[in-house]
């Protein structure tokens, strides 16, 4: 197995599905001849034709509106959205459309797009260029939320997100693009969404993270005997993987780089305030980013998590 | 050097019938007289199901409901004019759209009671339920019509929505797309002169909506929309053109908003009612029926029994409608999702246990 970045296993999962399936088209924003800013559908337009790999105008409702249309007609659009900051134009799509087709038609129609968008910050980009706003799509029913963390998971998930009967929001964490190489299972590799995966086993604490935060979790947690579990889809999430972990440790920290209200981690707090309650030792724990507006590169290594703040709320929750 | 015009534009208008009754038999598409008579059983149908529905909606047995009254003809002209095969997205005021495809009566009246269960599009009628969100689905028309030509099938996509709907972002996107993609798709405008109590000309400082066709780089026509023969030509023509490989066109079909905008409003409040008056003579049923007296088509008795068949089956729709049972409890989960999640699952036993 040879090693890659995730942006080459993102391309790579994406040639190998558009191989596989002639439905499967990407659309967006410089994604044919350049490649996609970041590069993930490089070469893709030379293989396989203007027609299944556009470039379309610049507009994200657009993109995403043209992607709901295909998707009706039955295509497996994937859309991909320049940054996370710019998906808002597109929400409406979204949320009043893509989200609700399958109920609105009473199952006669279904939406099967995909919204490609790197997410997060870390990156020294200018505004808007390093949201991280997943809630806003959990809060959504019938669109899934699916948040890959390295190269191997974005294999596994981007195939499975392909694949998948609803619309999924697919945020790739831009500051890991480059950063992390690992082997990358080769040929057919899917990983179920709605499914978490433990990344480490251990009994002392349970931490909850995925995308962009999971590697500094690692890291951070790398002196106690913590289970860190990578949550991967976001929407719905794997509820009886963290129950399970609860019960265990009795001890529970949330790691996201979103704000923290309304942040996913509250709402995995309150589901586990309802189901496991008596199963813990210590309140939930947060680390996450501010309730600011994401600042500029001069000032985001203090808004972002990073690992000194991950050890000391490890500390803290083990203190309790 | 003189400045040099480097581009200038006309815009037409089509009309094939007046309001006498008149037929240019210079434009008139050939019309066998079953065809016409259709086309007039169809207007008549809508229009008692419209005010069939305003009857119900002010007895509460229907929830807030949009009239189309004045628009029939735009409606009724321009669907008849697809193949089955080709893909409709209509907004909220389309009821005669759905109609004219043959959807089924009673389902639309399930649906305006507060029963999503009639927006299930039959299998092989290709047409979107209703958007309530205005022009967002113009997109999704433009979507479908890029598909098509990537599948390389001969089929078009339309998609229709008022005057209102042009302000936004989403029509801009969606004829911009479609022109840059040469995308078989037919943009309908029903331009009724009224978006609630915004009048068209402080909509857009246009001067007609047609010719916002031009800046995408396709053609744009101003139909009279009270004048079915013209309505059904000019949406042949389209998708004719489109199936060609001559990309798409807007219809703007001229015409009126004779009620309120729904059920909720009062449009007395915004506009007078010598305009309304004013377009009472202008009547699509009326004109067409003028042109059939004309032409031996249609006389006192045949319209009788035609309104009595219209009036039967709007009353068969209203009682099937009527004696559906309640949705289970479970409907309201069964479609978030492809399969229910671990989440859904939880909150069904909950409703399950019963209300309250």
């Amino acid at each position: 197995m040879a090693q890659v970045n995730m942006v080459q296993s993102l391309n790579q999962t994406l040639a190998e599905e558009m191989e596989r399936d002639p439905n499967v088209v990407v659309l967006g924003e410089d994604v044919g001849k350049n490649g996609g800013v970041f590069r993930v559908t490089n070469g893709l337009y030379e293989k396989f034709g203007p027609e299944r790999v556009m470039d379309t105008p610049l507009a994200e409702a657009g993109i995403v509106g043209t992607a709901i249309g295909m998707a009706l007609y039955g295509l497996k659009p994937v859309a991909e959205i320049q940054f996370m900051g710019f998906i808002y134009s597109a929400i409406d799509q979204i949320f009043s459309h893509a989200a609700r087709m399958r109920t609105r038609s009473r199952g006669r129609y279904r939406c099967p797009i995909v919204v490609r968008t790197p997410y997060g910050g870390g990156i020294k980009a200018i505004e808007l260029h390093s949201e991280s706003t997943e809630a806003l799509f959990c809060h959504m029913p019938g669109v899934k939320v699916v948040v890959p963390s390295g190269p191997a998971t974005a294999k596994g998930l981007l195939t499975s997100a392909l694949r998948e009967e609803d619309p999924v929001v697919f945020l790739e964490p831009t500051r890991l693009y480059r950063m992390i190489r690992e082997e990358v299972p080769e040929g057919e590799y899917a990983l179920p969404l709605a499914k978490a995966r433990i990344v480490k086993e251990g009994k002392d604490v349970t931490i909850i993270s995925w995308g962009s935060m999971l590697q500094r979790t690692v890291k951070a947690a790398e002196q106690y005997d913590a289970e860190i579990i990578d949550l991967m889809t976001l929407s719905p999430f794997d509820e009886e993987t963290i129950f399970a972990s609860v019960k265990k440790t009795g001890r529970v920290i949330i790691v996201h780089e979103a704000a923290r209200t309304c942040g996913l981690g509250a709402e995995i707090a309150a589901t586990i305030a309802e189901e496991a309650i008596l199963y813990l030792r210590a309140p939930v724990m947060r680390v996450t980013g501010y309730d600011v507006v994401m600042p500029f590169p001069k000032l985001e290594d203090y808004y972002l998590p990073e690992e000194t703040r991950m050890a000391k709320k490890i500390e803290e929750i083990l203190r309790y | 050097m003189p400045e040099q015009v480097i581009e200038s534009f006309e815009v037409e208008r089509l009309r094939i019938l007046n309001e006498k009754g008149e037929a240019d038999s210079s434009l008139m598409p050939s019309f066998s007289p079953d065809e016409i008579k259709k086309m007039y059983g169809l207007l008549v149908l809508s229009r008692i199901f419209d005010e069939r529905a305003l009857s119900l909606q002010g007895e509460g047995r229907l929830g807030t409901y949009a009239s189309f009254r004045g628009q029939e003809a735009s409606q009724v002209g321009s669907a008849l004019a697809f193949d089955p095969s080709d893909w409709i997205f209509p907004s909220y005021r389309e009821s005669a759209v759905f109609i004219s495809r043959g959807y089924p009566l009673d389902r639309l009246y399930q649906f305006w009671s507060g029963d999503e269960r009639g927006m299930r599009v039959p299998d092989g009628l290709n047409i979107l339920p209703i958007s309530i969100p205005v022009s967002t689905h113009i997109l999704h028309a433009t979507g479908a019509a890029m598909a098509a030509k990537i599948k390389k099938e001969k089929t078009a996509a339309a998609a229709y929505f008022g005057d209102g709907a042009t302000s936004k972002g989403d029509f801009h996107e969606g004829l911009n797309f479609a022109g840059v993609y040469n995308a078989p798709v037919v943009f309908i405008c029903q331009n009724n002169q009224w978006a609630i109590s915004l009048p068209r000309e402080r909509q857009t400082a246009s001067r007609t909506i047609a010719q916002k066709a031009l800046a995408y780089g396709f053609a744009g026509i101003q139909v009279d929309g009270n004048d079915v023969f013209a309505v059904y030509k000019a949406t042949k023509d389209a998708l004719e053109k489109a199936k060609e490989g001559g990309g798409p066109t807007l219809i703007e079909c001229y015409t009126y908003r004779m009620g309120h905008h729904t059920t909720a409003d009062d449009s007395t409040r915004y506009r007078i009612a010598e305009e309304v008056e004013s377009w009472k003579e202008k009547d699509p049923i009326l004109r067409l029926a003028r042109y059939m007296e004309k032409n031996g088509l249609l006389n006192e008795e045949s319209k009788k029994s035609i309104a009595e068949e219209a009036g039967k089956k709007i009353d068969e729709a209203v009682s099937g409608a009527e004696s559906m049972p309640p949705p289970d409890l479970e409907e309201m989960f069964t479609y978030t999702y492809h399969s229910l999640s671990h989440r859904e699952r939880k909150e069904m036993r909950e409703i399950s246990d019963g209300p309250g």
